[in-house]
C-alpha cells in the first residue's frame, strides 16, 4: 500500500515539473513582452517590473508597417475560413459522388487523390508558381498575391486528404437512406444537401480542424505566393517579415510572437476537446 | 396541367441552351482577348462569368441524364483545383528536372545533368546526410517522449486533462513563430542562465541538438495523444486478468499493453519519420542553416535540412532546375517510406 502511494507521489511531482518545463517557453514570451529592450539584456528571466510595458510594446508592434497585426490577422482569417468552407463543401460533394458512383473512373480519381497524399509540397511549389504566373498573365485573373489564388491552392492541396477522410465516412452511411428520398421524388443534388450533408457534421469537424490548423500556421505556401512584403500577408508571414526588419529587437519580436499565438490559444481553450480529437482521428486514418 | 408542365420544360430547355450559348460566346471572347494580347482588365471577369453561365446552363437543362450531370458538376471544383495545383505542377516538375529551367522558361534538355551535378555538390550530400541523422534521432526522441508522456497522462495522476492540453499546445502554434521564440531562448535565455557560455546555435553539433530539442518539444504532445488513444483501447478485462494473475505494473506494460498496441506504434513511427524528414519551418526560423561547418577546407551550412536546401537552391540562389531536381529526389524518398508503411500495415492486417 505504501509503495503505491510513493509511486503516485512520484508521478504527481513528475507531472508538475514536466508541464512547468514544457510551458516555460510560453511563460518567457509573456514576461519578456512586458519588458523594454534594455531590461531583456539585463536579465531575460527576471519578472517584468512594469506590466504596462506590454501594452506599449503591443501598440508599437500592431501599428508597425511590416506587421500590421489587424490586417494580417484579417487576411489569415479570411483565407482560412473561406478555404475551409469551400474545402468542406467541395470535398464532401466529390467524396459523395466517388462513393455512390462505382465506375472505373471514380476509382481512378479516388486512387489519384490517395496517391497524391504522398506528394510533398516542395516538389510542386516551383512549377506551381510558374503555372500560376503564366495563368495570370494569360487570362488576366491574378492568382499570385491575391486571395483567390491562395484559396484555390489550399483547395487543391487540402483536397486529397479531405476526400480520403470523407470517403471512408460516407461509405458507412446506408444507401437505403438516399434511395428512399430518390423514390419520393427528390433530385440527386437535393438528396445530397438535405440528407447526406447534415449527416457528415462529425466528420466535417475533423476535416475542418486538420486543415484549419495547417492552413492557419502554413508559412511556405503564402510566403511564396504572396511574397514576404506583399500587399496581403498571413500572420506567420507577417511575423517572419517583422523579424527580418527588426533583427534582435527581442522585446518587439516576442510581442509579435505573443500576438500571433493569442488567437489560436484562445481557440484551443474554447474547443480543446474537439481540436485534440480531430487531430488524433485525422492521424489514425 | 400536363400542358403547363410540358411548356415549363420547354421554357427551361430554351433558357438553359441560351445560357450555355451565351456563356460559350463569353469564354471564346475572353480567350480571343487573351490570345490577341489585349491587356483589357475585364477579360478575367468575362471568362469567369462565361464559365459560370455554362455550368448553370448544363445544370438546369432538363434531361434523363441529370444524375450524371450532377455527378460531373459535383466532382468538378475539387478535381479542377487538385489538377491545377497538384497534378500539373507535379508532372511539370519532374519534366523540368531534366531541363535547364530558370523558373520562367527552359531552352534545352540536359538529361541527367542536374542529377549528376546535385550528387556532386558538397552542400547537397551534406544536407542529405544531416537530414537522415536528424530524422533518426528525432523519430526516436519524439516517440520516447511521447510514450512516456502518454503513460503519465493515462496514470491516475490528478489534473490529467490539464497535462494533455499543456503538452499538446506547442503543436498548435506554427513552427515559424515558435522557431523565433526558441532562437531567443537559445541566444539570450540559456546564455544568461549558464552565464558565460556561448549560444548553442554557434556550434554545428549543438545547433543540431537545439533543433532536435525544439522539434521534440513541439511534436511529442501530438504523438502522445495518439499513444493515449492506443493505451486506452487495450481492453480492461485483459488488464484485470493480468492483475489477478499477479503481473505488476511493468510486466503489464511491456508484456500486455505494448504488444497490444503494435499498430499505434507503426502509425506513430511513420508519422514522425515523415514529418521529421519534411522539417522546414523550425529549421528556417531557428538556424536558417547556420552555423557553417568546415568540410574539406570548404564551409557548408551545418544544419540545412533537405527541405530548406531545396528552398534555398531555388529561391535564394535562383537555380530553379537544380532545386526542382532535389525536390524530385525528396519526393522519391518519401514515396518509398510511405509504400513501406502501407506494406507493413497490410502485412500486419493479414497476420491478425
Amino acid at each position: 500500500m505504501k509503495k503505491a502511494k510513493t509511486y503516485k507521489l512520484i508521478t504527481e511531482i513528475t507531472g508538475i515539473i514536466l508541464s512547468a518545463l514544457l510551458l516555460f517557453p510560453f511563460f518567457l514570451v509573456v514576461i519578456n513582452s512586458a519588458k523594454k529592450s534594455a531590461d531583456i539584456v539585463i536579465s531575460p528571466i527576471a519578472l517584468p517590473s512594469d506590466l504596462g510595458q506590454v501594452l506599449e510594446n503591443m501598440k508599437n508592434v500592431i501599428n508597425n508597417q511590416n506587421f500590421s497585426y489587424w490586417k494580417s490577422f484579417g487576411s489569415s482569417l479570411l483565407i482560412t475560413c473561406t478555404a475551409l468552407l469551400l474545402l468542406t463543401l467541395f470535398s464532401s460533394m466529390a467524396a459523395w459522388v466517388l462513393v455512390r458512383n462505382r465506375t472505373k473512373w471514380s476509382n481512378v480519381i479516388f486512387m489519384m487523390f490517395v496517391a497524391a497524399m504522398v506528394i510533398p509540397f516542395q516538389v510542386v511549389m516551383l512549377p506551381l508558381l510558374s503555372t500560376f504566373r503564366s495563368f495570370s498573365s494569360f487570362t488576366g485573373i491574378s492568382m499570385l498575391s491575391s486571395y483567390k489564388g491562395i484559396i484555390f491552392a489550399y483547395l487543391g492541396f487540402g483536397g486529397s486528404m479531405s476526400v480520403f477522410i470523407l470517403h471512408g465516412f460516407i461509405k458507412g452511411i446506408p444507401y437505403e437512406l438516399e434511395e428512399a428520398a430518390l423514390i419520393d421524388g427528390c433530385s440527386p443534388e437535393g438528396t445530397f444537401f438535405r440528407i447526406i450533408f447534415p449527416l457528415l457534421k462529425p466528420i466535417h469537424m475533423t476535416v475542418i480542424i486538420l486543415n484549419g490548423i495547417w492552413i492557419w500556421n502554413d508559412y511556405l505556401l503564402p510566403s511564396l505566393m504572396l511574397g514576404l512584403n506583399g500587399r496581403i500577408k498571413t500572420l506567420p508571414v507577417a511575423v517572419s517579415s517583422f523579424v527580418g526588419s527588426y533583427v534582435k529587437q527581442w522585446d518587439l519580436i516576442l510581442t509579435a510572437a505573443l500576438l500571433a499565438m493569442i488567437p489560436i490559444v484562445i481557440l484551443f481553450v474554447i474547443a480543446q476537446k474537439q481540436i485534440i480529437q480531430g487531430m488524433v482521428e485525422g492521424a489514425i486514418k | 396541367m400536363k400542358g403547363v408542365k410540358k411548356l415549363n420544360i420547354n421554357v427551361k430547355r430554351t433558357l438553359s441552351i441560351l445560357e450555355i450559348t451565351v456563356g460559350f460566346i463569353l469564354i471564346c471572347f475572353a480567350l480571343y482577348l487573351d490570345v490577341s494580347g489585349s491587356e483589357h482588365s475585364m477579360r478575367g471577369t468575362i471568362l469567369t462569368a462565361g464559365a459560370l453561365l455554362v455550368i448553370l446552363g448544363v445544370y438546369c437543362i432538363p434531361t434523363r441524364k441529370h444524375r450524371a450531370i450532377v455527378n460531373v458538376l459535383f466532382l468538378f471544383p475539387l478535381v479542377f483545383a487538385f489538377a491545377v495545383t497538384v497534378l500539373v505542377p507535379f508532372a511539370l516538375g519532374i519534366f523540368y528536372s531534366f531541363t535547364n529551367w530558370t523558373g520562367i522558361r527552359f531552352t534545352e534538355f540536359v538529361g541527367l545533368d542536374n542529377y549528376i551535378r546535385m550528387f556532386r555538390s558538397r552542400d547537397y550530400v551534406y544536407s542529405f546526410v544531416i537530414t537522415f541523422i536528424f530524422t533518426v534521432f528525432n523519430m526516436f526522441l519524439v516517440n520516447l517522449a511521447a510514450f512516456s508522456l502518454a503513460l503519465l497522462c493515462t496514470s491516475n495522476v490528478r489534473g490529467k486533462n490539464f497535462y494533455r492540453a499543456a503538452f499538446f499546445l506547442p503543436n498548435l502554434i506554427g513552427g515559424i513563430v515558435l522557431g523565433y521564440v526558441w532562437q531567443f531562448i537559445f541566444n539570450k535565455v540559456f546564455t544568461s542562465i549558464f552565464a558565460g557560455s556561448a549560444s548553442m546555435l554557434t556550434d554545428p553539433n549543438l545547433a543540431l541538438l537545439a533543433i532536435l530539442m525544439v522539434s521534440t518539444w513541439q511534436y511529442a504532445g501530438y504523438i502522445m495523444m495518439i499513444y493515449v488513444t492506443g493505451l486506452q483501447s487495450v481492453p480492461k478485462d485483459i488488464l484485470e486478468a493480468s492483475g489477478v494473475d499477479g503481473a505488476n505494473r511493468w510486466i503489464t506494460l511491456f508484456k500486455i499493453k505494448m504488444p497490444m498496441m503494435a499498430n499505434t506504434f507503426t502509425v506513430c513511427i511513420f508519422l514522425t519519420l515523415v514529418n521529421s524528414f519534411k522539417q522546414f519551418d523550425l529549421n528556417l526560423a531557428i538556424t536558417n542553416g547556420a552555423p557553417s561547418r568546415i568540410l574539406g577546407l570548404k564551409p557548408v551550412s551545418s544544419t540545412e535540412f533537405m527541405a530548406l536546401n531545396i528552398y534555398k537552391t531555388a529561391i535564394a540562389k535562383n537555380e530553379y532546375a537544380l532545386g526542382q531536381t532535389k525536390a524530385v529526389v525528396f519526393f522519391v524518398i518519401l514515396a518509398i517510406v510511405s509504400l513501406t508503411q502501407v506494406y507493413i500495415s497490410k502485412k500486419k492486417e493479414v497476420e491478425m
